[in-house]
C-alpha cells in the first residue's frame, strides 16, 4: 500500500482550517496550543513513511483491509434496475468504517507521547471502535456517553468496559452525543498535557475534520479502483449517509475530482424535516457555530442548539462536519434528507434480497440509492457506502418490526 | 475612554484590584439576576459580566451549567441579556456580557454590538472566540465603542499571548488554571507566571478569572492582577439560598468579603 489513501492532494482547507467560510476554529485559546501540536503530530505522519507503514499495517492485518464490494442485483431491482455497488465496511473489525480513523489517531497520540485518551459516543460505535484501538496500543482509555445512551446501547456500554475502557454516562443537557462532546471537550482542557482528544468525525475544530477525512479516505480509494475494475469505468453516483459525516467525507474525497461522478449524502430526516424532529443540518438547518467549527447546525432564532431526531443514534447529532456544508455551498454534492421509515425499509429490504443486515445508519445511503436509482435509470451504476453492519440494530430493529415474541415485547416494554 | 476601561483606571488609582463578578442572566430569573447583580454592585464589584446562557457550555463546570440550564428551560433569551446589562450600567458599574460565540452569530454581529452598545454595556467576552476568527467581530465592535476582551491561558504561546492581547480591548482575560469554570481550593502559581507573561506583551489591564471563592484567593490574585474575577462562587451562593431574598443577601456579602479581598492584597 502506497500512501496515496491517507495523503490527499486536497486545496481543502486552507492553513488554518477553513472550507470556504466553513470549518476553522472556534474553541478556547487554552486548547489551541493542543490544536496546534496535534495539527503538527499529523503533518509530520503525512510525510513519514514509517507512520504510513505502521497505519497500512494496522489496517491490513488488523482492520482486515482492504474491504470488499458487494454488487447487489436483487435489491437494485427496486433501485430503478441501476447497478448497485456496495462498500462493505460494515465488515471491518469493529464493524464499520470508524476503525481507520482510531487507529490512525491512536498512533499519532503514542507520537505525541501522550498516555491517555478520551473520546465521545453516540451509539457506542466509536466508543467500542476506540476502546479496541486503545486495548491494541496499550493506551488509557476514557468514553464519555450521554445518559440517555448509554441506557439505549447497554450492550455497547459493556464491550467498552470489557476492552478496558472506562464508561463515563453524561447526565446534563440533552444528555445524548452532543453533550457528551462537550463533557470530553471539559475534560480535554483540564488534561490535556496527557490526553488526545479521539474525535470520532470529520468535525470540530482544525485539524480535525481533515485529518480524520485523511483517516477514513481508504475507503474511496479502495472503492474507486474497485469499480473500476469491476465494471471498467468509475461510477455515475456515490451515495453516503450523513451525520457528522466521516464515512461520506471517506468515500467521496477521492471523487471530487471526477466531475461526471455526482455524491449524494443522505441526511436523517427522522420524523420528517417539515416535522422539525430530525438530524439533517444541511437540509433543515442554518449556519452557526458549535463544537469548535463554523458549518450547518439545528438551531433556534437565539443561536441554542436544538436536539437532533433519528431512528438511527449514529446519525442522532445535531450538526455537520465544515467539509460537507462546503460542498453543498458550492454544489459539488447535493445532500437530501431520508426519513425514518424510509431508511428502515431500506434496511428490510437489503436483508431480504441480499442477506446482509445493514447499520440503520448506511440504511439512510441505501434508500438514497433506491430514489436515485430511480432518477438515474437502468444504465447508472450507484456506489453506495455500506458503512457498518447492523448487528448493534438489531434491538431497535425487532422494535420497529414488532419481530419480539409477545413475552419479550412485555419484558422490553417494562 | 470607555467605562470599563475608566473603572478599572479608578480602581488602580487606588491602589487595588478590581472586583469583576459574574452571573447568567435568567437565574432565579431575568428580573431576579437584574437584582443579583445590583446586589453584587452594592457590595463592591466593580464590574458584572451578564452570562449569556446558552445550550453547549463547554467550558463550565457543574454550578454554573445548572444555572444556565435554570435561565434556558425558563425562556431567557439575547434581548434579556441585553436588558440586564442596561440595568448593571444604571448603577454605574461597568456590564459586559459574557458569551459563547454562536449566540452573537445568529443574532447578528452587527445588531448584538449595536443594541448592546446603546444599551449602556461597556464589552464583551468571547471565551470560545479566539482573534484568529474574530474579523468580523473587531469591525462591530470597533464601530460601536464595545470593549472585546479576549483570554489567554497557561498553555498560549508567547506569541499567541501578543496576538490575543494585540487584538483585546478593555483588559485581557487570564484564565488561571487549565480546566472549566469552578470553584478551587488553590489558584496556583501559573495565574501569576500568566501574567507576568502577559504583562511583557501587553500594557492593558489583565484580570484573572477561574476558580476564585473568597476573600483570601481575592488578595492572593490582587497582589499580582489588574482585577480579579469571581463566577461560580456567586452563581452557588444564589444556588444555594433557600429564597430569592436570601440569594440576594448572599451575593452581596460574598461581594463585600471580596471587596475586602482586592484591598488587602497590595
Amino acid at each position: 500500500m502506497s500512501t496515496e489513501a491517507f495523503s490527499a492532494a486536497s486545496e481543502q482547507p486552507d492553513p488554518s482550517g477553513h472550507f470556504g467560510v466553513f470549518g476553522g476554529r472556534f474553541l478556547p485559546e487554552a486548547l489551541i496550543a493542543a490544536l496546534d501540536e496535534l495539527t503538527a503530530a499529523y503533518e509530520k505522519a503525512k510525510t513519514d513513511p514509517a507512520f504510513h507503514a505502521e497505519f497500512n499495517a494496522l489496517l491490513k492485518d488488523y482492520a482486515g483491509r482492504p474491504s470488499i464490494i458487494t454488487e447487489v442485483p436483487r435489491f437494485a431491482e427496486h433501485a430503478g434496475g441501476a447497478r448497485v455497488i456496495l462498500k462493505r465496511e460494515d465488515l471491518n473489525h469493529t464493524g464499520s468504517h470508524k476503525i481507520n480513523n482510531v487507529l490512525g489517531q491512536a498512533l499519532l497520540t503514542k507520537r505525541m507521547g501522550k498516555t491517555r485518551v478520551i473520546a465521545e459516543t453516540g451509539a457506542g460505535q466509536h466508543g467500542v471502535a476506540t476502546a479496541t484501538a486503545c486495548a491494541l496500543l496499550g493506551l488509557e482509555c476514557v468514553v464519555y456517553m450521554g445518559e440517555v445512551d448509554t441506557q439505549r446501547q447497554a450492550l455497547n456500554v459493556a464491550r467498552m468496559r470489557v476492552l478496558g475502557a472506562q464508561v463515563i454516562p453524561v447526565a446534563i443537557g440533552s444528555r445524548t452525543l452532543k453533550d457528551a462532546i462537550n463533557e470530553a471537550l471539559r475534560d480535554w482542557v483540564t488534561n490535556v498535557d496527557t490526553t488526545h482528544y479521539l474525535l470520532g468525525t470529520a468535525a470540530g475544530a482544525h485539524p480535525f475534520p481533515a485529518m480524520v477525512r485523511d483517516f477514513v479516505r481508504i475507503v474511496g480509494v479502495e472503492a474507486r479502483r474497485q469499480v473500476l475494475d469491476l465494471t471498467g469505468k468509475l461510477p455515475d453516483a456515490v451515495a453516503a449517509c450523513v451525520g457528522g459525516g466521516s464515512n461520506a467525507i471517506g468515500i467521496f474525497h477521492p471523487f471530487i475530482g471526477d466531475p461526471g461522478v455526482k455524491l449524494y449524502g443522505f441526511e436523517a430526516g427522522g420524523d420528517g424535516v417539515e416535522t422539525g424532529r430530525h438530524a439533517a443540518s444541511i437540509t433543515g438547518g442554518a449556519v452557526g457555530v458549535l463544537h469548535g467549527a463554523r458549518t450547518y447546525l439545528l438551531q433556534d432564532e437565539y443561536g441554542q442548539t436544538l436536539e437532533s431526531h433519528s431512528i438511527s443514534a449514529g446519525l442522532d447529532y445535531p450538526a455537520v462536519g465544515p467539509e460537507h456544508a462546503w460542498l453543498h455551498a458550492t454544489g459539488r454534492a447535493e445532500y437530501r434528507p431520508v426519513n425514518d421509515d424510509a431508511a428502515m425499509e431500506a434496511f428490510r429490504l437489503l436483508c431480504r434480497t441480499e442477506g446482509i443486515i445493514p447499520a440503520i445508519e448506511s440504511a439512510h445511503a441505501l434508500a438514497g440509492a433506491i430514489e436515485i436509482g430511480k432518477e438515474l435509470g437502468p444504465d447508472a451504476t450507484i456506489l453506495v457506502s455500506l458503512s457498518g453492519r447492523g448487528d448493534k440494530d438489531m434491538h431497535t430493529a425487532a422494535r420497529y418490526f414488532d419481530l419480539f415474541d409477545a413475552d419479550v415485547r412485555e419484558e422490553d416494554q417494562q | 475612554m470607555s467605562r470599563l476601561s475608566e473603572v478599572l483606571a479608578a480602581a488602580r488609582a487606588e491602589n487595588r484590584a478590581a472586583l469583576i463578578g459574574y452571573l447568567p442572566a435568567g437565574y432565579p430569573s431575568v428580573e431576579g439576576s437584574a437584582a443579583a447583580a445590583r446586589a453584587m454592585v452594592e457590595g463592591g464589584c466593580d464590574v458584572i459580566e451578564i452570562g449569556l446562557p446558552y445550550s453547549d457550555p463547554q467550558m463550565d463546570g457543574p454550578v454554573i451549567q445548572r444555572a444556565v440550564e435554570h435561565a434556558l428551560a425558563h425562556g431567557t433569551n439575547t434581548h434579556h441579556v441585553i436588558a440586564n446589562a442596561r440595568a448593571v450600567a444604571e448603577t454605574g458599574a461597568a456590564a459586559l456580557v459574557m458569551t459563547y460565540w454562536n449566540p452573537i452569530e445568529r443574532y447578528g454581529v452587527e445588531r448584538f454590538a449595536e443594541e448592546l452598545a446603546a444599551a449602556g454595556g461597556a464589552g464583551v467576552i468571547t471565551p470560545d472566540l479566539i482573534p484568529d476568527e474574530a474579523a468580523d467581530w473587531i469591525a462591530a465592535t470597533d464601530k460601536h465603542g464595545l470593549d472585546r476582551v479576549f483570554l489567554v491561558a497557561p498553555s498560549s504561546t508567547d506569541a499567541r499571548i501578543k496576538l490575543t492581547a494585540d487584538a483585546a480591548g478593555g483588559f485581557v482575560y487570564a484564565a488561571s488554571t487549565m480546566g472549566i469554570t469552578g470553584t478551587r481550593t488553590t489558584v496556583g502559581n501559573r495565574a501569576a507566571e500568566l501574567v507576568a507573561r502577559t504583562r511583557e506583551a501587553t500594557d492593558l489591564p489583565i484580570c484573572v478569572g477561574l476558580g476564585v471563592s473568597n476573600g483570601a484567593q481575592a488578595a492572593e490574585i490582587a497582589a499580582f492582577a489588574d482585577g480579579v474575577i469571581v463566577g461560580s462562587a456567586f452563581v452557588r451562593a444564589l444556588l444555594d439560598a433557600p429564597d430569592e431574598q436570601a440569594g440576594l443577601d448572599a451575593v452581596r456579602a460574598l461581594a463585600a468579603e471580596l471587596a475586602q479581598g482586592v484591598r488587602a492584597g497590595r
